[in-house]
C-alpha cells in the first residue's frame, strides 16, 4: 500500500517538533531552519499550517531537473534528490509551483522531502496527529467518516 | 555540546559586539539559562547599583536544552537587577527567540553600558552588530517586530523588544518576543529600556546538538509519553489553559479581590476558562479561537484569543479586531478578581495592550487595583487620575489606563510606578499587596498557607513560580496538602524552589513539572550534557542557584526583615470560604523555613551552608 503524509492543520499546536524531527533526520542536528516541512503561523487568524512536498505524480521539479537528480522512488512515491547528481542549478525550486524544494546553501544542494525512506519522521513526532502518514488513496477518510457521523445525526434526532 | 558554548558580550556604551567562551567550570555548577546568568550576573556587577544605571546589566540567557527536542525546550530567561524590586531578577519567556538564540550559537548575551541613542542589537549567526533604532523608539512591540523583519526582509527572523511602556520607565516593563510572549515580571524591560536598546532581533541557523544523541532521543520520547498521559498536561493545559484555575481558586477560597479586600471573587465564572470557550451572541463565535504552543511543546496551553468586534474597545479600531495572546490565569485574574472587572473582552483587550507594549499584566492589574482602593477611600481623586472614575469594576478605568500605562502618560505613569512607590506616594503604603516591591500573583496566602512563605521568601518578590506549593495544595501534585494549615509548608516550599531553579536552569518551561519529577527530567538533562547529572545533582544545583540570589540580595541591601507579608494578610482574616477567619500564619513557616535552608536566625546562609554548597 502506497502511503502518503496527510495534514490536519486544525490540530497543529505551532510546536515546531515536526521540523525538529525532520532536520535531525536529514541534518543529524536540530536546525528547524534545515528543515524540509514547515509550520506557517497566520498569527491575526489564529492558525497554524504544517506544509511540505506532496509527491506529486508528474512532478515538476522531476520534470525540470536537467541532470536527473531528482527520481522517483518506486517503493515509497517519494521524488528524492539525488546529492552525488545534484549541480545546485535550482531549477527546480523555480518549476515546483508550491515551493517545497529549496536550495540548502551551506551544502550546494537541493533539499525536499523524502518521506524518510517510507517511515516520516515528521508525522511520528507530532503530538497531535495534525501530520499523520496514510493510504494514499485514503487520505479522506477520516474527514469523511467525520462527515459521515453528522450526516447520521440528523435522522437519530428524529427518531 | 548542548551548550553552544559560547557567549556574546555587547557594550552598548562603546558599541562593540565580542564572543568569548562560556565558563564551563560554571556550567557545571549553575547548568544554565537562570542560574548560570545569575553567577555571571553576581560575578560582574555591584549589587548595589542603581537598576537603571549603565552599571547594571543585563543578560538574555538560554538553558543546555534549549533548542534540542526535548518538550518545551524552547525557553530563555532575562536576568539583571530588576527595576521594580532591586532584588535579582529572572523572567522567563517562552515562543521562539530563545531556539533562535541557541540556533545562533549562543547561550548567552550580556549587554552592559548605554548607549547613546536608541539601538537594536541584530545577529545573523556569527554576524552581529548593534543598528540604529530610532525610527523604531516609540513604537509598539508589535510594531517594532514587524518592522525589523520587513527591513531585513526576512520573515523568519525572530524578535524579543520593549514597547513604550519600557522606555518611559514604567517600573514593570517587560521584554516581549513572538507578539505575545514575555519574560514578563521585575521590570527587566525597564532596564533594557534604560539601556537605549529597543530590540533584539536573531537569525540563526547553526544547528543544536547534544552529547549523546541516541540516549538524548529515547529520554525525550519518554518523557513526552509523561506529558501526553498526564491529566493536567495531557488534557487539563491544552483544553483550558492555566485559565482551568479560575473557578477552581475561587472555589477555594484564594481568589484575591479588589486589592485583597476578598478572598472570593463574585464574577469569577465571567472571565474563567469555561467563559472563553462559550459563544457570544453577536457573531456566534467564543472568545477562544485555538491553543498553541510555544517552540517544541507537546502541551499547547497557550490561549489565542479575539475580543468580541462589538465591543466598545475594538468596535472603532480594526487592528484589535484579530487573533493574539488570550488570557492566562494569572493575567485574567490580575486585570479582572484584583480590580473587580467581570468584562471578559475588556480583559483580552487589556491583555492585548499588555503584550503590545510591554507591560506586566500582574503587576499593571495589581496596581490598578491599590489604585481603586485609593480612590474609594478617597486618598485619590479625579484630579489626580486626568477625570477616570478608578473605581472597582470599572471596565473603563481597566482599558483606558492599561492604554495610557503602555505609553507612560498621564495617570498611567503614576500606575507605571508600581503599587509599592504608588501607595508610598500617597501616603498608603500598607495598600500595596507586594512583597520586595512586586505585587502578588493570583493566589491568596489566608486560603493557600504554603504560598505565604514562597512569596514571602521569593528571591524576585512575590511570585508562584519559584515555589508553586498551589500544585501541591490544591491539585494534589505531587501528593496532596492542607492549603489551610502552616505544618510541613517550611520544607515544602524549599523542595520546590530548589527544584524550580534547576528546572529553569536547564531551558524547559517548569509547567511540565506538574507531570514531571526529576527523575523524568534528569536523564533528558544527562544524556543531553557532558558530566553526569543525576537527580541528586539537579537538586544540588537548585539550592545553589537559590543560595547565591539570596547572596545578591543580602549584598543589594535586602534583610530577613523583608521576608515578610503585607499586614492585610497578617493580620486582617479571610472573610468568606473554606479560609475564613484565617491570615497567613508567615511567624510559624518561617523560622523552620531558615532552620532548613541552613540560614541564621537572620535569613542569611550560614559559613557551613556557604561552603557545603561549594559556593
Amino acid at each position: 500500500m502506497l502511503k502518503a503524509l496527510n495534514i490536519d492543520p486544525g490540530k497543529c499546536t505551532g510546536c515546531l517538533q515536526c521540523e525538529l524531527a525532520c532536520s535531525f533526520e536529514n541534518e543529524g542536528v536540530f536546525n528547524p531552519s534545515k528543515s524540509r516541512i514547515k509550520v506557517f503561523n497566520f498569527h491575526d487568524q489564529g492558525r497554524f499550517v504544517p506544509y511540505t512536498c506532496t509527491q506529486c505524480d508528474e512532478a515538476w521539479c522531476m520534470h525540470a531537473c536537467p541532470v536527473d537528480a531528482i527520481a522517483l522512488n518506486k517503493l515509497t512515491g517519494a521524488k528524492e534528490v539525488n546529492d552525488n547528481l545534484c549541480v545546485g542549478c535550482k531549477v527546480c525550486t523555480i518549476a515546483c509551483p508550491f515551493g517545497t524544494v529549496n536550495y540548502n546553501s551551506a551544502t550546494g544542494k537541493v533539499i525536499k522531502c523524502d518521506l524518510c525512506g517510507g517511515d516520516p519522521e515528521c508525522a511520528k513526532a507530532c503530538p497531535t496527529e495534525a501530520i499523520t502518514f496514510v493510504d494514499a488513496d485514503w487520505t479522506g477518510l477520516d474527514k469523511m467518516r467525520k462527515w459521515a457521523a453528522r450526516t447520521d445525526a440528523g435522522q437519530q434526532a428524529a427518531h | 555540546m548542548a551548550w553552544a558554548k559560547r557567549i556574546l558580550r555587547v557594550d552598548l556604551t562603546k558599541g562593540t559586539c565580542t564572543h568569548e567562551p562560556l565558563n564551563m567550570d560554571w556550567a557545571q555548577r549553575y547548568l544554565g539559562q537562570r542560574g548560570l546568568a545569575t553567577k555571571y550576573l553576581m560575578e560582574e556587577i555591584d549589587p548595589k547599583v542603581d537598576p537603571l544605571d549603565p552599571g547594571n546589566k543585563l543578560i538574555m540567557a538560554t538553558g543546555p536544552l534549549t533548542g534540542t527536542c526535548a518538550s518545551t525546550a524552547g525557553r530563555y530567561s532575562v536576568i539583571t537587577k530588576g527595576a521594580l524590586t532591586g532584588a535579582i531578577a529572572c523572567s522567563n519567556s517562552g515562543g521562539f527567540f530563545g531556539n533562535e538564540m541557541k540556533n545562533a550559537g549562543l547561550d548567552m548575551i550580556i549587554f552592559e553600558g548605554r548607549a547613546k541613542a536608541p539601538v537594536y542589537l541584530f545577529i545573523d549567526n556569527d554576524d552581529c552588530r548593534l543598528e540604529d533604532a530610532s525610527g523604531y523608539w516609540g513604537t509598539s512591540v508589535w510594531d517594532t517586530e514587524e518592522g525589523i523583519k520587513e527591513a531585513h526582509g526576512d520573515p523568519q527572523i525572530r524578535v524579543a523588544s520593549i514597547g513604550v511602556a519600557g522606555e518611559k520607565g514604567v517600573k514593570f516593563a517587560c521584554v516581549v518576543n513572538d507578539m505575545h510572549r514575555a519574560a514578563g515580571r521585575s521590570g527587566v524591560g525597564t532596564v533594557m529600556g534604560s539601556k537605549n536598546l529597543k530590540a533584539v532581533a536573531i537569525r540563526g541557523t547553526k544547528g543544536v546538538s547534544v552529547d549523546d544523541m541516541p540516549r538524548f532521543l529515547k529520554a525525550a520520547a519518554a518523557g513526552k509519553k509523561v506529558l501526553a498521559e498526564n491529566a493536567v498536561t495531557g488534557q487539563g493545559l491544552p483544553a483550558y489553559g492555566t485559565q482551568v484555575l479560575m473557578n477552581v481558586i475561587n472555589e477555594t477560597g484564594a481568589l484575591p479581590t479588589r486589592n485583597h479586600r476578598d478572598i472570593q471573587f463574585e464574577g469569577a465564572s465571567k472571565i474563567s476558562a469555561e467563559a472563553m470557550a462559550e459563544p457570544r451572541e453577536s457573531d456566534g463565535k467564543p472568545n477562544l479561537v485555538r491553543n498553541a504552543a510555544c517552540f517544541g511543546c507537546t502541551i499547547a496551553c497557550g490561549r489565542v484569543s479575539t475580543v468580541d468586534r462589538t465591543h466598545y474597545t475594538v468596535a472603532e479600531r480594526p487592528q484589535y479586531q484579530v487573533a493574539s495572546g488570550g488570557l492566562e490565569y494569572e493575567a485574567a485574574w490580575a486585570l479582572g478578581a484584583a480590580t473587580g472587572v467581570d468584562d471578559l473582552d475588556a480583559l483580552t483587550f487589556a491583555n492585548f495592550v499588555c503584550n503590545e507594549q510591554g507591560i506586566d499584566p500582574i503587576s499593571f492589574g495589581a496596581t490598578l487595583g491599590a489604585a481603586m482602593e485609593l480612590f474609594e477611600d478617597g486618598v485619590i481623586t479625579a484630579k489626580d487620575t486626568g477625570g477616570i472614575e478608578v473605581k472597582f469594576g470599572s471596565a473603563k478605568a481597566l482599558t483606558d489606563l492599561a492604554e495610557l500605562t503602555g505609553r507612560g502618560e498621564g495617570f498611567g505613569a503614576e500606575i507605571g510606578l508600581g503599587s509599592k512607590l504608588l501607595c508610598e506616594k500617597y501616603g498608603k503604603p500598607e495598600l500595596s499587596m507586594s512583597v520586595k516591591g512586586q505585587e502578588f500573583p493570583a493566589y491568596d496566602s489566608r486560603g493557600i498557607q504554603g504560598m505565604g512563605l514562597t512569596y514571602a521568601t521569593s528571591n524576585r518578590g512575590a511570585c508562584h513560580l519559584r515555589s508553586y506549593t498551589v500544585a501541591s495544595e490544591i491539585l494534589g501534585i505531587p501528593e496532596k496538602t492542607d492549603p489551610l494549615v502552616t505544618d510541613g509548608k517550611a520544607g515544602l516550599v524549599k523542595a520546590f524552589q530548589d527544584a524550580t531553579a534547576a528546572v529553569d536552569s536547564a531551558g524547559i518551561c517548569v509547567f511540565t513539572t506538574f507531570a514531571w519529577t526529576l527523575e523524568d527530567i534528569a536523564p533528558q538533562i544527562d544524556a543531553a550534557c557532558e558530566g553526569d547529572w543525576s537527580v541528586e545533582k539537579l537538586l544540588e544545583v537548585g539550592e545553589r542557584v537559590w543560595n547565591l540570589e539570596r547572596q545578591f540580595n543580602l549584598a543589594a541591601g535586602f534583610t530577613g526583615k523583608d521576608d515578610t507579608l503585607p499586614k492585610r494578610l497578617l493580620k486582617d482574616a479571610a472573610k468568606t470560604g473554606p479560609a475564613k477567619g484565617l491570615t497567613n500564619g508567615l511567624e510559624k513557616m518561617l523560622p523552620e523555613y531558615y532552620q532548613l535552608r541552613g540560614w541564621s536566625k537572620d535569613g542569611v546562609p550560614t559559613n557551613e551552608t556557604v561552603s557545603r554548597l561549594g559556593m
